[in-house]
């Protein structure tokens, strides 16, 4: 517990990480599960960002040209979560778009009564 | 089977070509035939009892293909019904389960990570220290982020605009609605307008005139963003995000009509294509130059001057337009399926 207490940034992020994939795997309506899906980018994003930091350090930005390692925090995970982002918007986009388009379809935002919708077409 | 031949062999085309080729004895034998035939005719009584069983045996046959349908579709209702409840109650037990015991082995791993803010974590390695040390003589960038992801990591920045551009492209195709060959609209087309105009704020005053001062503000924050990337925190992605926000408020405020004199899709193609490539042409520009040991003959500049570090200020530029315009459509399509 002690250990998880010093650990408290990436403690919270991995108990996001949880919950979103429990969001993820019991709801069945789409837009909460994409709602879980994006808590989970979050949370890892703040692992990141956690695990970059240094304390007593400042952000890597050179002032009056100080260019020592003792200086700054680590600067490559803000680079990591930047590229996240950038995946997690385009897929939420795309995620969104193709649920307007099953909703507009099916009417129903339920993942089982669109699946049960869906083979009733087939057969 | 037999019915049918006999059918066809009696029509009568059948009798006047048999006619024809045989004559009319042919015929004679034919009706003696069926008159003999008649009146042999006379069940038999082992012929009754066969039949009889064979009637018997059909009739077990359909009354057990009938239980078996009965048990089927019990079955079916028990699984729709109680079965379906049971089965969505096991799947949740497992599914709480399975969250709990990933978080449990995550908990454990991070109680044996380095502590928050150790400086001697692994995670602060020689590439760190390359980095931070040498990271401003060689881009020319103060700020090091900005540096190390359109610099060191150009290649990585250059796929995420592209992710950007194709997510858009995938929803342009999935959301919009297009006009007929001729420019009537579909039925869809107008049902989103009557849409648009019914949920919408229409020549809102207060919105109007808020617009009116807040927009020009934020474009000039996105810019001025975008243009110090690579002094200060921001850059392509945060300063394109301002100004896609700057103007998603004037489309608010001011409807399609009014945001459609400068955003089209055209703009969005055109802008969209000279950003990529010219961020694909420039970084294949210094990539060739640097693997082959050549000076890239672009200027470093004075660290911390606004004219430096190299591509990095026009490479920000492409990127916070692809993003920009990314952000703009995606609002404009998933409000009304079009610009």
């Amino acid at each position: 517990m002690q250990l998880l207490y010093e650990n408290l940034e990436q403690t919270v992020a991995v108990i996001l990480f949880g919950i979103g994939f429990t969001i993820l795997l019991l709801q069945r309506n789409l837009i909460r599960k994409i709602i879980g899906l994006n808590i989970m980018d979050t949370a890892i994003y703040l692992f990141l960002a956690s695990m970059g930091y240094i304390s007593g350090r400042k952000a890597p930005i050179v002032v009056d040209g100080v260019t020592e390692v003792s200086a700054y925090i680590n600067p490559i995970p803000a680079g990591l979560v930047l590229t996240g982002i950038v995946v997690s918007v385009s897929f939420t986009g795309i995620l969104l778009a193709l649920t307007v388009r099953l909703y507009r379809r099916y009417n129903t935002l339920d993942i089982d009564v669109i699946a049960l919708l869906a083979k009733g077409e087939d057969a | 089977m037999s019915k049918r031949r006999s059918d066809w062999q009696t029509r009568p085309q059948a009798r006047i070509r048999k006619w024809f080729q045989q004559g009319f004895t042919a015929l004679d034998d034919e009706i003696i035939n069926q008159i003999s035939q008649q009146t042999i005719q006379q069940p038999e009584v082992s012929q009754m009892m066969e039949a009889q069983r064979e009637a018997m045996d059909t009739r077990r046959y359909e009354r057990s293909l009938a239980l078996e349908r009965l048990e089927r579709h019990e079955l079916q209702a028990w699984v729709r019904t109680r079965g379906r409840k049971a089965i969505g109650r096991v799947y949740v037990a497992l599914a709480l389960a399975m969250a709990v015991l990933m978080i449990f082995f995550l908990l454990e791993t991070v109680a044996h990570m380095p502590r928050f803010g150790d400086p001697n974590a692994p995670v602060t390695n020689e590439v760190t220290e390359r980095y931070i040390t040498r990271g401003v003589e060689e881009t020319g960038a103060v700020n090091i982020v900005a540096g190390m992801i359109l610099d060191y990591r150009a290649f990585d920045t250059l796929g995420e605009s592209t992710v950007l551009f194709i997510a858009a492209s995938a929803v342009l195709i999935l959301l919009r609605i297009d006009r007929r060959k001729d420019g009537t609209p579909v039925q869809e087309l107008i049902a989103a307008e009557s849409d648009d105009r019914h949920y919408e704020p229409r020549a809102d005053r207060i919105l109007q005139g808020s617009v009116m001062v807040l927009t020009p503000i934020i474009l000039l924050f996105g810019i001025y963003i975008i243009l110090n990337g690579h002094l200060s925190p921001g850059g392509g992605f945060s300063g394109g995000a301002i100004i896609s926000a700057g103007l998603i408020l004037y489309l608010d405020a001011f409807g399609f009509d009014k945001a459609g004199r400068f955003f089209t899709y055209k703009t969005f193609a055109w802008v969209s294509f000279f950003s990529l490539s010219f961020y694909a042409l420039a970084k294949a520009y210094s990539f060739y130059m640097g693997a082959n040991g050549l000076p890239s003959g672009i200027p470093l500049g004075t660290p911390g001057a606004i004219l430096s570090g190299g591509l990095i200020m026009p490479l920000n530029i492409a990127v916070g337009m692809v993003v920009s315009c990314t952000m703009y459509i995606f609002y404009a399509l998933f409000r009304k399926g079009g610009l």
